[in-house]
């Protein structure tokens, strides 16, 4: 076992894909906001897909090792990535040993990138999950974000052939993104010229953009039947249009139910780029139906994950997975196996 | 009510059956109606169902499922829907603390409704609430039944920290916070019952159907009340 000893924290937490089952507790599922991501660094380290990892915010972290060598990969937001002070790349799998000191630059066009390790990180289920829950009190080994000195441990590293990367790089927000989504379930208190209105604008993300909600500034969207609905049920993506008239996109962090009414869905097949999106950044939005958006997810790439998550369960690697999942062995920055005693 | 529930998408991975745009006891009993149900049998990608005032959120797997299919397998269920068994048969007596420091809201709330505010506490204290829903935050419950004279609008801008335990109103609603967390509505008291603790079988205590009493015990009377509700709490686990 060796030892992550957090010296710069960031805004981190721990997370998996989320804790399902307690809605109707009004405890919010959390999770990784960019569950693509989380998957690529898990599969680069031979993880199943839902292994818990460290996800950084926008902020630097730095991070040194104690004990045997580990392996890890980086994926998500664009930004950089050293281990004492040299360069290496993200969607990778990289080796650090004892002392040695990994720096994670600020996101740069992005907001989230996942941390994992092979062997994963040890922590504790709790209903079903990693991730943490702040406000439920869940959350392992810690119930709160990391801190400067904390310690996390991770299994030493075992003897690979060679290091593993995407064959692709992570593809991050594009600018001007444009996000679709599924009106409704309140689309009806809304007036079709505001829908219009909804889809035609370019949204800015506002700086308070954060794992709960990612609020919209732009025009202000009228209520065509008044702003207060009997409150139901959230989803991740959902978007709720508030009394101001601004929109607010809820994401893994959210209360579960709310009281305004939603004029549309994000898409799942959406949903990773547009938590990357950084504060700030321009958004659009266009209409699918349900069964364009459940098409278009069963015909993606997102239909080997499901594929991933069952050859993941496997002992040791899968190349017909890794392979499903755009991934490549290439042989970058191999070790010699007698340095893993 | 509806006269034929409406099925709703929430995106690729939910969907909603609403039974009204009302709060209104007989639209929830047929959403803790369907819950229970759904809970009895397996239907093939639902993951997870949420039960609200006045609709059930059944969340699915996309991958498994599709939006046409779940509305189809769904809909053979509403024609008979079991509304006799929706309670649960569970009461409890819950103490609070009205007013002072507990329930900084209970004067102005009193005055806005012309009342006193002993009358606020009497008539606050003297209903067998229902447990409608559990939500927004971990355990937080929503209460049906609130006396109409009491109904306040909420405030115009939320307040950041409401403390657990406390009891608010707001519109024609009142509720029972289990956690920190922020709140538009008027505090008018607080219980010591820990309704939702995460390390404890059940973590959350109330259940929706659940009829919650509140009765008005002094501040002096904090910790022996809170001894009784831990007590209580005991009884209730095993």
């Amino acid at each position: 076992m060796s030892r992550l000893i957090i010296t710069a924290p960031g805004i981190a937490s721990i997370q998996d894909i989320g804790r399902f089952g307690l809605q109707r507790y009004g405890v919010a599922p959390a999770g990784a906001m960019d569950a693509g991501s989380l998957r690529r660094a898990n599969t680069l380290v031979g993880c199943p897909v839902g292994t818990p990892a460290i996800e950084i915010g926008p902020l630097p972290v730095s991070i040194e090792v104690a004990g045997p060598p580990i392996r890890f990969a980086l994926s998500g937001a664009p930004r950089t990535l050293s281990i004492d002070g040299e360069s290496v790349p993200l969607d990778q799998t990289h080796v650090i040993r004892d002392a040695q000191r990994m720096k994670i630059g600020s996101a740069r066009g992005g907001m989230f990138s996942y941390l994992c390790f092979e062997g994963g990180l040890v922590c504790e289920l709790q209903h079903g999950s990693n991730s943490l829950d702040e406000r439920a009190g869940f959350g392992s080994p810690l119930r709160r974000r990391l801190q400067a000195a904390d310690v996390l441990e991770v299994p030493a590293a075992t003897a690979w052939h060679s290091e593993r990367s995407a064959a692709s790089p992570s593809a991050g927000p594009a600018r001007r993104d444009v996000i679709r989504v599924i009106l409704g379930p309140q689309d009806d208190y809304f007036y079709p010229e505001t829908i219009d209105r909804f889809l035609t604008t370019t949204w800015r993300t506002a700086l308070s953009s954060n794992r709960m909600c990612y609020s919209l500034d732009g025009p202000l969207l009228a209520h065509a039947k008044g702003y207060n609905i009997v409150s139901d049920g959230t989803v991740k993506g959902s978007v709720q249009v508030a009394g101001s008239g601004q929109p607010l996109v809820l994401l893994a962090d959210r209360g579960t139910v709310g009281g305004y009414p939603k004029i549309a869905t994000l898409a799942s097949i959406d949903m990773d780029r547009f938590v990357q999106i950084p504060p700030g950044g321009e958004v659009r939005f266009k209409a699918i139906s349900v069964g364009e958006a459940q098409a278009l997810l069963r015909t993606s790439g997102a239909r080997d994950s499901i594929a991933l998550r069952e050859a993941s369960r496997l002992p040791g690697i899968n190349p017909a997975a890794l392979a499903s999942a755009n991934l490549a062995g290439l042989a970058t920055n191999a070790l010699d196996p007698a340095a893993f005693d | 009510m509806y006269a034929e529930p409406r099925f709703l998408p929430c995106g690729d991975s939910a969907l909603s059956v609403e039974f009204g745009d009302a709060i209104d006891e007989a639209v929830n009993a047929r959403v803790l109606s369907l819950d229970r149900k759904l809970n009895s049998q397996s239907i093939e990608g639902i993951i997870e169902a949420v039960p609200t005032y006045r609709s059930l959120l059944i969340h699915y797997d996309p991958f498994v499922t599709t939006f046409a299919n779940l509305k189809r397998e769904l809909i053979p269920y509403l024609g008979k829907l079991d509304l006799s068994r929706i309670d649960t048969n569970r009461a409890w007596s819950v103490p609070v603390v009205y007013g002072g420091e507990c329930g900084i809201d209970l004067e102005n709330l009193a005055a806005w409704n012309n009342l006193t505010t002993s009358e606020v506490i009497a008539r606050h204290s003297k209903v067998a609430y229902r447990v409608c829903m559990i939500g927004f935050m971990p355990g937080f419950a929503y209460l049906g039944g609130l006396d109409p004279s009491l109904a306040t609008p909420r405030r115009k801008q939320p307040r950041p920290d409401a403390p657990k335990g406390t009891i608010s109103i707001g519109g024609e609603q009142t509720a029972l916070q289990s956690v920190v967390g922020p709140s538009g509505w008027h505090w008018i008291g607080r219980t010591p019952l820990d309704v939702y603790a995460p390390d404890r079988n059940p973590m959350c205590l109330l259940d929706p159907g659940d009829i919650v009493r509140f009765y008005p015990i002094s501040i002096e009377a904090w910790q022996s009340e809170s001894e009784r509700c831990a007590a209580m709490i005991r009884d209730a686990v095993q």
